[in-house]
């Protein structure tokens, strides 16, 4: 970390005078550039936010965090593919918190539309309005919109500076640009001078750069090609730090406590036992709970566990059936949305099956390998702080915020992630570790969570209920009409992170089903919202986790009413309406060797859903074995548009799939006086390696745009495997997690 | 109460309670990071080390109960110089966000050690306490097979 240091110190502690050849130019433009986040020292070159060159060669200054979606490398890899340096030769360092690195994506799916449909024109206006991600500060790694947002703009990255280097060589050795190549980190002279880009840097910072076009991607060296992740090396061998890894001189090791009803105040506590254990320095006074800080964590876990705390009462039901009821409540208002309404939904069609059925998914966790945690060192003017986050800008000004700062002076260092998926949106955990640095004022201070505390304070993804009513005919699906109703996650992450909550139609609530390219006459899906306190919030591929479940395991069931092979039923439906989609099923077909019959003891259930960009189908299959019922086989199709690293696109596929799998098996957070029931992993299991079935990937390309990879492999794996359980068994599970119905091998 | 470790070949003096346990030693007492906190309750695997070449959840593992030399995923390679086990997991990479992988390579280390060529089955068995939510498992017992067969060779 400490190179980023180093020029982030530069960005805020040199003036102008002082800077050389400091120059932002190139690729983030909208309207108006937002300015250079960096600035250059002497002999070097901040070619454009995400490019610096100097002495020691180039670093890609990557604004997206690594939370192990294999960002940074792919990032490398498009600025690497057009500057002409090898992948191994590029350093990888997160940015700080600025508007240049907006993330143009994640506003894209602000747009009506269902996205598979998306015409050209919609795509481009699309785009357009990518650009309002820049006035919002979204700095965001979510969504699964890194690959979307990175591709052109690392591309055109990575060519102006190769131009603009090209240029000071041209310039110094008296010849045209167009007479030099490049290759290796070094520009090329006719006559086989060659200059390395360093040596050109700091002149290159003075050039205006040259307008570029991108190479063909019939050109690429790199991109399309599985690369050796840039971080593996650090990863396997203990050298890559995590947040919860940061070392300073001096620091001290905190835990805390906050009400385990959450939302709650606290009442009273008494610290006093706690305060006379062993290397406790001080107990601190949170609000809403406390904090320890000790000189090590274990001891300040232990005296945190010995305060004495009366804590007030949670603002929502104070169990899980109470939480339901409100949940279900909200089917009695008005529909917050319709954005899916084909034909008639209300008329059943005249000699038609009318089929019903209700679902229910529980609260989940996210349970980050890596327990919520963060450093924080408060000097009185200024605040550093590492946090290991999915949103700097907005962490930056939380924490300036809780520390009475302007945003200028608090310095974020986002390390890579252990683990994501959503969590790490949320800027709490660094919060605290402000109050908590504020509060012991020229000391920095690790804050680490437990486990325990980690899982009692998540911002949940929502338990959902839903009712299905369909009909089919001569074996087809002529309505198929969805209600579903869960917590306002958008509405309440908005509102935390940005200060206000869009009004309107949530589309992200009923994504994964209102977006399914099926050819239904008489389709529509209405989304519900419970008003509940309970805090929710943005979970591995969101709303698509529970409705991919519920709008899935209704077309099986149809699909068993109408007498028709499952697979072949769907594939029917969608192959007018999105042929990439049925690519996919007709692929995990074909891998499978499906014949919609299985031996005794066998069951197989396919499974689809299209969500972020990328329609995903998946075949599992469950044997029955003395110990319980196993996952033995998966095979998982995609189709990515572009397949910019195949390996790693396989690795977040399978990963995105064990992510759902282990949900829907096991996964379910309940509450009791107001409390969340689940403590740590015995309560909590996931899969592990012995019950993770063998599985076999293929990545498409016949999709017009390119879509996410780290969530859509997520939601179809809940319906694939209750659609086999139910082929093994005849019994049809409506509620998740599934070992609510099913002895699984443990 | 000063105790005196030996990790990674290095002898540390400790001064903290003889009940902390061995994970927040080497983690905040020594600075060695590598090993990771991921549960406090034997459930995750991420605090593998070894002691006298076991595996051990360090969590577990009171200061004042090591009997032993403790090797950490810093002592058994280096970026420079990586132990064949930390090769094999280059060559299928295996890690995503890989905060629990200097756990699972720990475990398999003292699997290798003790198993020079095991089967899926016995892979499962000792891994099973390993967690991974990034679900990195199938390249892991691949790993696990390549770093067997290096072992074998070598
Ligand atoms: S931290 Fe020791 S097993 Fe999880
Ligand atoms: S690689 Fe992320 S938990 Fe295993």
């Amino acid at each position: 970390m400490s190179r980023i240091k180093t020029i982030a110190r530069r960005t805020f502690l040199i003036t102008s005078a002082a800077i050389v050849g400091g120059v932002a130019f190139g690729t983030y433009k909208y309207q108006q550039d937002a300015p250079n986040p960096l600035t250059a020292g002497k002999g070097e070159a901040a070619l454009n936010p995400f490019v610096f060159i100097d002495q020691s060669g180039v670093t890609l200054i990557a604004p997206r965090a690594e939370m192990g979606q294999g960002v940074y490398t792919t990032w490398a890899a498009l600025i690497a593919e057009e500057l002409d340096v090898e992948l191994a030769d590029i350093r990888v360092l997160h940015g700080p918190p600025a508007k240049a690195y907006f993330n143009s994506a994640a506003m894209q799916d602000v747009l009506p539309g269902k996205g598979y449909d998306m015409s050209g024109f919609m795509h481009s206006l699309s785009q357009v309005i990518g650009g309002a991600g820049k006035f919002f500060d979204l700095q965001v790694t979510g969504g699964s919109t890194s690959m979307r947002d990175g591709f052109d703009r690392m591309r055109v990255a990575g060519a102006t500076a190769r131009e603009t280097l090209k240029q000071a060589a041209a310039e110094r050795l008296g010849v045209e640009r167009a007479s030099l190549s490049t290759k290796g980190g070094q520009v090329i002279a006719p006559d086989g001078t060659a200059i390395t880009y360093s040596d050109l840097a700091e002149a290159a910072a003075l050039i205006d750069p040259p307008k570029v076009t991108l190479r063909d991607p019939s050109q690429w060296r790199i991109l399309g090609r599985t690369q050796p992740r840039v971080d593996m090396v650090a990863k396997v061998t203990g050298t890559a730090k995590y947040a919860i890894d940061t070392r300073v001189d001096g620091m001290r090791f905190a835990t805390l406590r906050i009400n385990p009803k959450l939302g709650g105040a606290m009442n009273s506590f008494d610290a006093s036992e706690a305060e006379k254990m062993p290397g406790v320095d001080r107990v601190i006074d949170l609000g809403t709970g406390i904090a320890v800080v000790a000189s090590n964590t274990w001891l300040a876990i232990q005296a945190a566990e010995a305060v004495e705390i009366d804590w007030g009462d949670a603002p929502y039901p104070p169990d899980t059936d109470g939480i339901f009821a409100r949940i279900d409540k909200a089917f009695d208002s008005d529909a917050n949305s319709a954005m899916r309404d084909d034909g008639d939904a209300d008329t059943l069609p005249e000699g038609a099956t009318l089929i019903e059925a209700n679902y229910r998914a529980p609260f989940l966790a996210h349970a980050t390998m890596e327990p919520m945690n963060a450093a924080a060192f408060y000097t009185g003017d200024a605040l550093e702080v590492w946090a290991g986050n999915q949103s700097p800008t907005f962490t930056q000004a939380a924490c300036a915020k809780a520390a009475g700062l302007e945003n200028e002076a608090v310095r974020l260092h986002t390390p890579v992630m252990g683990g994501g998926f959503g969590r790490r949106v949320e800027t709490d955990f660094s919060v605290y570790a402000t109050r908590v640095a504020v509060a012991m004022k020229g000391i920095p201070v690790q804050v680490t969570w437990t486990r325990e505390e980690d899982m009692r304070h998540d911002f949940y993804r929502s338990g959902a209920l839903a009712r299905f009513r369909g009909a089919v005919k001569d074996g087809k699906a002529v309505l198929m009409d969805g209600q579903i109703s869960a917590a306002r996650t958008t509405q309440q992450a908005v509102n935390r992170l940005a200060g206000m909550s869009p009004g309107g139609p949530d589309k992200g609530q009923v994504d994964g089903a209102f977006n399914q390219p099926y050819a239904i006459p008489n389709y529509r899906i209405r989304g519900y919202l419970a008003d509940l306190e309970v805090p929710v919030g943005f979970w591995r591929s969101v709303s698509a986790s529970f409705n991919g479940f519920f709008h899935d395991t209704f077309l099986d069931e149809m699909a068993h009413a109408a007498g028709r092979d499952p697979l072949e039923f769907r594939l029917e439906l969608m192959r007018e309406e999105h042929p990439a989609s049925a690519g996919t099923l007709e692929a995990v077909r074909e891998m499978s060797g499906w014949t919609g019959k299985t031996p005794d003891g066998v069951g197989r259930g396919v499974g689809y859903t299209y969500s972020f960009g990328t329609p995903v189908a998946q075949v599992i299959e469950v044997i029955d074995t003395a110990d319980g019922i196993r996952i033995n086989k998966a095979w998982i199709a995609c189709d990515v548009g572009l397949a910019l690293d195949p390996g790693n696109i396989e690795a977040q596929m399978i990963g995105g799939m064990i992510y759902g799998l282990s949900a829907a098996c096991f996964g379910e957070i309940t509450f009791y006086e107001g409390e969340v029931e689940q403590f740590n992993f015995p309560d909590y299991d996931v899969l592990r390696m012995h019950n993770t079935p063998v599985t076999e990937v293929r990545v498409l390309e016949a999709n017009k745009y390119m879509g996410g990879v780290g969530e859509p492999g997520t939601p179809p794996a809940m319906p694939a495997l209750g659609n086999a359980l139910f082929d093994l068994t005849g019994t049809r599970a409506r509620e998740l997690p599934l070992s609510k119905t099913f002895d699984f091998v443990l | 109460m000063v105790t005196t470790l030996t990790v990674n070949g290095t002898s540390h003096q400790i001064d903290l309670p003889g009940d902390v346990p061995l994970l927040w030693v080497l983690r905040d007492a020594i600075g060695l990071t590598g090993t990771k906190y991921g549960c406090g309750v034997a459930a995750c695997g991420a605090c593998t080390v070894h002691i006298d070449g076991q595996a051990v959840r360090s969590c577990q593992v009171a200061l004042g109960d090591v009997s032993g030399d403790i090797t950490t995923i810093e002592g058994i390679g280096t970026p420079d110089a990586m132990a064949a086990i930390q090769d094999a997991w280059v060559t299928h990479q295996v890690a995503q966000c890989g905060f629990c992988q200097s756990g699972q390579i720990m475990m398999a280390a003292a699997l290798l050690a003790q198993n020079p060529s095991p089967d899926d089955r016995e892979i499962d068995e000792t891994m099973s306490g390993n967690l991974c939510r990034c679900g990195t498992y199938p390249r892991i017992r691949a790993a696990i097979h390549t770093a067997a067969e290096q072992l074998r060779k070598a």
